[in-house]
C-alpha cells in the first residue's frame, strides 16, 4: 500500500530539506520512494509542495492525487487549508500555528483570514502544533522544520529508521545535536 | 560499484552525461531544465558551460561534437525556439562524436509563458527522440542516447518535463567510460551546408529515418506489458506513471520510451484483440493520431473519445486523479469547508529587491508604454505597481518597444513614450540584437536594462557580466554600458535603482530626449552571493535595516504602495519585519512623514 505525505509551505522554511531527509530515511528503509516538488516561484514568497509517496512495493506516480494524503503537514497555516482537498477521507493534519502574509495581505488589500485552526479543527484530524515556540525553546528557531519533519515520523510510525546517520550526512556538524532533538521534539508532539 | 542514489531527473541526466563521457556541455538557464547544467558543472571532467542564449549553446556543443568530443545541450522548451535554427540543420549534417539536446517541457505551465509540446519538434527536424518517465530512464537513456547519435550519424532529442526534472526516484550509479577524443578530418560536403550538400543529406536522413522506425519496433525503450485485459493503454513520459496508478494490473501497457519514430508495428501488434485503448499522453495528441491512423479511431480515448468529443484534457498536466475523473466519469468529492479563508499567495519582488524603487516609479508614470521581458522583473506587472503593459519573450521587451513606439508615432501629435525593460542577462541572451535594431531603423524607444549582476529568476546562475564563469573560474566582465555605446546608443545613464529621485529624473531625462537612450539601473540581487567585485563596488548592500518611528506615522499606507513583503500595517501604523528588511531604504523614501528611519541610500 502507497503512503501519501504532503508537506506545504511558503518558500524560505524549510520544507525542501525536510522533504529530502525523510526521503533518504525511506530510501534506507528500503521503501520504493518518489518525490515531486514545485518550488519555481518560491523563493519571491509563492507557496511549496513536496509531494512523497512510499512503498515496500513500486511506486509509480511521484504525484499525490486529490484526495489521498495520509499526512498533511502545513509549515505555515493558511497552507493548510489551500491543500486540504488532498487529505484523504480519515487522514491527518499537522499544522504549525504560524502565519507568513503573502503580498495581499501585507500591501492592505485583505487581512490574513481568522480561525483557520478552528476550520481545520471542525473538517479534519487536526493537530496543532507551535512549531516555533517549540524551535525557540530547544535553541534555534530555524529548527521548525526539524520539528514538523518529527511530527510526519512519529505519525506515520517510522522511528525505527536511523534519522541521526541521515541528519548527520545531512546537516552541519554544530548544528547535528540541534536537529537532533527537534526531530525527536516533533515526534513526542505527534503522539 | 553499485550504488542507488535519491535522484531527481535533472541530477540523473546530469549523471548520465558524466557516465557517458561527454566532455562538452553548454545551457541557457530556464526552469525546468536549469539544474541539468548546474549539476554537470559539478564534474571536473567536463567542460561546461552557460552560453548567452540557447542557440549559441547548441552551436557550440554542435562544434564540439564536430571537434571529436561527446557533447551535450538542455534548455527548456521555449529555449528550443530560439536554438530551432541550427537544430534543423544539425539534423542533416550530424556531428562527429556524440551530440544529445534535452528539451524541458512544461505541461501546466508552473514556471513559462506557453505549453508548447516539444516532441513536435522531433518529428519538424526528423530527429530521434526519447522521453524518459523517471530519474533512472532519465540516465539510461541520456547514456544510450550517445550512443545512438553516433551510429546513426544524428542528434539525439531527450524530451523531459517538469515532474521527470523535479521528481525524485532511485537510480544506480555506474562508473563514467572515458570516450577517446574522435579525430576531426575536413568533410565539406557533410558540414558545408550549401544546397547541393544539404540535398545529399536530405536523402539521408531518410535513410535515417527508415533504420530508426525499425529500431523503434524492436528496442527495449518500448515495450508492451501484457496483463490479459482487454483495455489498453498507450502512454509516453511521464504519464505511463499516472496510468499505471489508475489502471493497475486491469490494462495491458504499450510504454514508448523511444517516442521518434513511433513503433507503428508494436502499436499495430498491441491494438490486436482490445475492446478499449487509452492514449495518456501530457499536451498534444501525437501519440493518439499515430492510433488514429492504424485504423483504431472506434475503440480509442484520448484528448478525443470515438464520437468526437472531448475526453483527456487537451492541456494542463495528467495526473491519475485527472485521468481518474475522465475514465470513471466521477468528480472527486470536494471537501466541505470555509474556502474564504484562502488568501492568494502570489509571487512577489523580495524584500530588498532592486527592481522596486524602478517600478515603484514607473508604475506611476502614466504617459508610458512598458514593454516587460521575462524574468523576475516580470512582477512589475503585478499589484501594486501595474507597471507594465506586455510581455512575450527574451528580448522582445526592445524590440517590442521599438515597433510599438513606430505604431503610436504614426498618429500626429503621438506623446506617449515607450520604455523596454529587461534585466541583465535578458539582455545578453537576445536583447542586444533588439536595441540595434532601434539604433539601425532611427527608433527612439527608451531601454531600460535592470542589471542585477546575475541571472536572478532560474537561481542565480553566472552571466557574461558577472565575472564567473559556469564552474566558478574569473572571467572577462562583459561591460553593458560599453555594449550599448558600441551599438550607436549615445545617451546612456548609469543608476542605483534604490534612489527614487535620481530614478525619476533619469526617466524624466529620456522622455525628454528625441532619440533612444538606455537606462541601466544597476545594483546586486538582494539574493545574490556577493563575489568580490560585488563587495568592492557595494562595501555596505543590504547590511541595514530600516525601522519605523511609531509616533511620527500617521498610518496613511503609502508605504505599501512600495509592495514590499517586509512592510505591513499593524494596529493602523506601518510596522517593519526586521528579519526580513535589508535596509533599501525605497518605503523611507515614499513615507510622506519621514517616520522610517535607518539604512542607506
Amino acid at each position: 500500500m502507497t503512503k501519501n505525505i504532503l508537506l506545504v509551505g511558503v518558500g524560505g522554511q524549510g520544507t525542501i530539506l525536510a522533504s529530502k531527509i525523510l526521503t533518504l530515511g525511506l530510501q534506507k528503509a528500503n521503501y520504493d520512494v518518489k518525490m515531486s516538488e514545485i518550488h519555481g516561484m518560491s523563493q519571491r514568497g509563492g507557496s511549496v509542495t513536496s509531494h512523497i509517496r512510499y512503498s515496500k512495493e513500486k511506486v509509480f506516480s511521484p504525484v499525490i492525487e486529490l484526495g489521498q494524503a495520509d499526512v498533511l503537514v502545513a509549515f505555515e497555516k493558511m497552507e493548510a487549508l489551500r491543500y486540504l482537498d488532498y487529505l484523504k477521507e480519515g487522514g491527518k493534519v499537522f499544522v504549525n500555528d504560524f502565519e507568513i502574509p503573502g503580498i495581499p495581505i501585507t500591501s492592505g488589500q485583505t487581512e490574513y483570514p481568522k480561525g483557520i485552526l478552528e476550520e481545520l479543527k471542525r473538517c479534519a484530524d487536526t493537530t496543532v502544533i507551535e512549531a516555533d515556540k517549540e524551535a525557540e525553546k530547544i535553541g534555534n528557531s530555524k529548527v521548525m522544520n526539524m520539528i514538523l519533519l518529527g511530527t510526519i515520523i512519529g505519525s506515520m510510525h517510522l522511528t525505527e529508521i536511523d534519522w541521526d546517520t541521515i541528519l548527520s550526512e545531512n546537516v552541519k556538524p554544530q548544528f547535528l545535536e540541534l536537529n537532533k532533538l527537534a526531530i525527536r521534539r516533533g515526534i513526542e508532539l505527534a503522539r | 560499484m553499485s550504488k542507488k542514489q535519491l535522484m531527481t531527473g535533472n541530477e540523473a541526466i546530469a549523471r548520465g552525461v558524466f557516465e557517458a563521457g561527454v566532455r562538452f556541455a553548454a545551457a541557457y538557464p530556464g526552469t525546468p531544465s536549469t539544474e541539468i547544467l548546474e549539476n554537470i558543472s559539478s564534474y571536473r571532467e567536463i567542460s561546461a558551460q552557460w552560453s548567452p542564449n540557447e542557440k549559441v549553446a547548441l552551436e557550440a556543443a554542435y562544434g564540439a561534437s564536430v571537434g571529436g568530443v561527446r557533447s551535450f545541450a538542455s534548455m527548456k522548451h521555449v529555449g528550443l525556439n530560439v536554438a530551432a535554427d541550427p537544430f534543423f540543420t544539425v539534423a542533416y549534417t550530424g556531428g562527429n562524436a556524440g551530440l544529445v539536446v534535452v528539451t524541458a517541457d512544461e505541461p501546466g505551465q508552473h514556471s513559462s509563458q506557453n505549453e508548447q509540446d516539444n516532441r513536435n519538434y522531433a518529428r519538424h527536424a526528423k530527429v530521434p527522440m526519447f522521453e524518459p518517465s523517471d530519474s533512472s530512464e532519465c540516465k539510461a537513456m541520456t547514456k544510450f542516447a550517445f550512443e545512438m547519435s553516433e551510429t546513426y550519424e544524428t542528434p539525439v532529442l531527450i524530451r523531459v518535463t517538469t515532474r521527470v526534472c523535479h521528481s525524485k526516484s532511485l537510480v544506480e550509479l555506474e562508473e563514467r567510460a572515458e570516450r577517446p577524443i574522435v579525430p576531426y578530418v575536413k568533410n565539406a560536403q557533410k558540414y558545408v551546408c550549401v544546397p547541393a550538400n544539404a540535398r545529399v543529406c536530405r536523402a539521408e536522413v531518410e535513410k535515417r529515418l527508415d533504420a530508426l522506425k525499425i529500431y523503434s519496433d524492436n528496442c527495449p525503450w518500448n515495450y508492451i506489458e501484457d496483463n490479459g485485459a482487454k483495455v489498453g493503454v498507450i502512454a509516453s513520459g511521464m504519464a505511463i506513471n499516472y496510468a499505471k496508478e489508475v489502471f493497475g494490473g486491469e490494462a495491458n501497457y504499450l510504454k514508448i520510451g523511444f517516442s521518434f519514430p513511433l513503433p507503428m508495428g508494436l502499436m499495430k501488434k498491441f491494438l490486436q484483440g482490445l475492446e478499449k485503448v487509452y492514449v495518456v499522453e501530457e499536451n498534444d495528441p501525437i501519440l493518439e493520431e499515430a492510433v488514429r491512423m492504424l485504423g483504431a479511431g472506434d475503440i480509442l480515448y484520448g484528448k478525443y473519445a470515438p464520437d468526437g468529443t472531448r475526453f483527456f484534457p487537451a492541456f494542463g498536466e495528467l495526473t491519475s486523479d485527472v485521468l481518474r475523473k475522465a475514465v470513471t466519469g466521477k468528480e472527486i468529492p470536494a471537501r466541505d469547508f470555509d474556502r474564504t479563508k484562502i488568501v492568494a499567495r502570489p509571487p512577489a519582488l523580495c524584500a530588498g529587491c532592486p527592481h522596486r524603487g524602478f517600478f515603484f516609479e514607473l508604475g506611476k508614470r502614466k504617459d508610458l508604454i512598458v514593454s516587460g521581458d521575462i524574468g523576475c522583473y516580470t512582477l512589475g506587472y503585478a499589484a501594486p505597481y501595474n507597471a507594465m503593459d506586455c510581455n512575450c519573450c527574451m528580448g522582445a521587451s526592445v524590440s517590442g518597444a521599438n515597433g510599438i513606439q513606430k505604431a503610436l508615432d504614426m498618429v500626429e501629435g503621438n506623446t506617449k513614450r515607450v520604455v523596454g525593460v529587461l534585466g541583465d542577462s535578458t539582455f545578453f541572451h537576445s536583447g542586444m540584437t533588439s536595441l540595434l535594431d532601434i539604433v539601425y531603423n532611427k527608433g527612439n524607444a527608451i531601454t531600460v536594462i535592470l542589471d542585477n549582476r546575475i541571472t536572478g529568476m532560474t537561481g542565480h546562475q553566472q552571466n557574461p557580466g558577472t565575472g564567473f564563469t559556469a564552474q566558478g573560474e574569473e572571467t572577462k566582465i562583459v561591460n553593458i554600458e560599453g555594449i550599448v555605446r558600441a551599438l550607436g546608443i549615445e545617451h546612456v545613464r548609469v543608476i542605483d535603482p534604490n534612489d527614487l529621485k535620481l530614478v525619476r529624473e533619469t526617466l524624466d531625462w529620456a522622455v525628454s530626449l528625441k532619440e533612444p537612450s538606455v537606462i541601466i539601473t544597476r545594483y546586486p540581487c538582494v539574493l545574490k552571493k556577493m563575489s568580490l567585485y560585488d563587495k568592492n563596488e557595494w562595501p555596505d548592500a543590504y547590511k541595514e535595516k530600516c525601522e519605523v518611528e511609531t509616533e511620527k506615522c500617521i498610518g496613511c499606507k503609502a508605504c505599501l504602495k512600495s509592495g514590499c513583503p517586509a512592510i505591513s500595517v499593524k494596529d493602523k501604523k506601518a510596522f517593519i519585519d526586521k528579519t526580513m528588511c535589508v535596509g533599501c531604504t525605497v518605503c523611507k523614501q515614499i513615507c510622506p512623514k519621514a517616520a522610517i528611519k535607518g539604512g542607506q541610500v
